[in-house]
């Protein structure tokens, strides 16, 4: 018998949605034509390519000109960054960025110090808030962009886009946002943000892997980032992953179609899933902003008890989650997010994600929460750590 | 990523527990590198009669743990000297690269109970438990594998 698996890592990725796929499967098979070519084979895919770009753009308030496809949410980070690095390095070559973006902002960073930039890191608040007044302390007049995700993979802390990147535009500076994981979780409008880049990626939004999409506002020119062919108005060379953008625009138009009364319900079963765990299991830390965070987002840390030994024991009983633990990322250290959020290296080691989606019911909470329940008290019954602190309660 | 056998005993770890009368205690590793292990052995006339351990830390780090106790047990101290991490890793079926250093601790936290042992007796320290691990991450020269 198949064992039942109870998906609690849709931060990681999502599965496509049946009408998705079906938007995908006819340019694999019948529409193979290459967009670029003249005749109808490949005017047919071509079009594709254009309501896609339509429909990302729709969902985010953006001109379909400003949409731009990339292979992953990855090398949207890197063009927006590197681009606009190449591109205003002789006005500056000082960036911001904080310390808790993704490691395709932080790596991409980290690359170009190598190259003579300097980077500054701004540090969250214990919450994972960055603070727009922390922003503007950190501005110099070499800094040539700004790059502040929009919600945390890890700790699910939404930040305020709009106000940090107003203090980014009063100095005159470009502004870019991490939006991969915020992009068909919460509702927002690009024009309304003002930001001059962003990016997404479809398979955090049942969307299939290997497309994204680099949002660049008209009149803003990071350098090319693929030299090649016309594609992508010139501007990221390479044929077009035709089903992907396909299945990317349908994924989008489903994700946008009530997505503030979708978010609003994820939300509440978010929050009942915290107040489960926190009801049924002491000595848990919630990390991340109680309120300004992603609806579907959950992230705890057990004390002691070690992150991997949770994940493996929850893979067991079928639950697939994630941890920031060291010992699931293949170094010796915790997350760089729970570390930058003030969490000791022995509370962040014993983190636990779990995040919902559209398709996760109250039972299958329930069933994570009493599983939970069982393996955190064995797992803390065999801690050195929990003996002692045991000892000190006596 | 793990064997079949490391699952096993991660899952159904044996001797996991305290020895309320222990004469050799180890303790090595510690909670900033995400690993602790703590062994618990009674030794009567040199021959190890019980053993438990409580482990902080991964999959691989519970299982070591586990599979190294079973590994003394009912042994006499000398024998007990000569367990290395290659053969609690063997027994195991290997694990993976980085999980190495979880073997290793095993071996050490033995050595350090065994250690303790002879400090509680009063007898002299063999030479071969002197360099071992003292459960110091900041000044480790086993484990820096940062």
């Amino acid at each position: 018998m198949k064992k039942k698996i109870y998906y609690f890592d849709h931060a990681a990725t999502t599965p496509v949605k049946p009408e998705v796929l079906a938007e995908m499967i006819p340019y694999f098979t019948a529409h193979y034509g290459n967009p670029s070519s003249i005749y109808s084979l490949g005017r047919d895919t071509k079009e594709a390519i254009n309501t896609a770009r339509e429909r990302v753009a729709k969902g985010i308030g953006a001109k379909p000109n400003e949409i731009y496809f990339t292979g992953c949410g990855t090398e949207a980070d890197n063009w927006a960054i590197k681009g606009v690095a190449g591109a205003y390095k002789d006005k500056g070559r000082h960036i911001i960025t904080s310390a808790i973006e993704h490691h395709a902002v932080l790596h991409t960073c980290a690359s170009l110090e190598k190259e003579g930039f300097e980077i500054t890191y701004v540090n969250p608040d214990s919450e994972g808030i960055i603070h727009p007044e922390d922003v503007e302390k950190a501005i110099r007049p070499d800094t040539i962009l700004i790059s502040i995700m929009f919600a945390n993979n890890e700790i699910g802390t939404v930040q305020d886009i709009a106000s940090l990147c107003k203090i980014a535009h009063k100095h005159d500076i470009l502004f870019h946002t991490d939006a991969v994981q915020a992009t068909g979780a919460i509702y927002y409008n690009v024009k309304d943000l003002d930001v001059d880049m962003l990016s997404m990626s479809a398979h955090k939004l049942y969307g299939p892997k290997g497309i994204g999409a680099l949002y660049i506002k008209n009149g803003v020119r990071p350098d090319v980032f693929m030299d090649g062919g016309a594609q992508e108005r010139h501007r990221r060379g390479g044929t077009e992953n035709v089903a992907g953008i396909a299945g990317f625009g349908k994924a989008m138009e489903m994700a946008i179609d009530g997505i503030e009364e979708k978010s609003c319900y994820i939300a509440t079963m978010r929050d009942y899933l915290i107040q489960s765990i926190e009801e049924k299991i002491p000595y848990v830390k919630l990390n991340g902003h109680r309120e300004q965070r992603l609806p579907n987002n959950v992230n705890f840390s057990f004390r002691f008890i070690e992150g991997e030994s949770l994940l493996l024991s929850l893979d067991l009983k079928g639950i697939a989650a994630s941890s920031g633990s060291a010992c699931t990322s293949g170094s010796l250290d915790p997350s760089h997010v729970l570390l930058a959020i003030g969490l000791p290296h022995e509370i962040a080691h014993g983190s636990l994600r779990l995040t919902i989606g559209e398709e996760t019911t109250m039972e299958q909470m329930d069933y994570v929460v009493s599983s939970l329940v069982e393996i955190v008290e064995r797992l803390r019954n065999m801690s050195p750590l929990y003996e002692d602190f045991k000892k000190t309660q006596n | 990523m793990y064997t079949e056998k490391v699952m096993e005993e991660f899952s159904n770890p044996k001797n996991v527990g305290e020895i309320p009368d222990a004469n050799a205690i180890g303790e090595v590793g510690n909670a900033v590198c995400g690993d602790i292990m703590k062994i618990y052995m009674k030794i009567e006339n040199d021959v190890i009669v019980d053993v438990k351990f409580k482990t902080f830390g991964c999959g691989a780090a519970i299982a070591t743990s586990s599979m190294a106790t079973q590994m003394v047990i009912g042994k006499t101290v000398d024998e007990a000297l000569k367990l290395t991490n290659k053969q609690v890793l063997d027994e195991l079926g290997g694990l993976p690269p980085q999980k190495i250093h979880c073997s290793v601790l095993a071996e050490e936290a033995i050595a350090a109970a065994l250690k303790n042992y002879f400090e509680n007796e009063g007898r002299e320290v063999p030479d071969s438990l002197k360099n071992k691990c003292t459960g110091n991450c900041e000044s480790c020269h086993i484990h820096d594998a940062k």
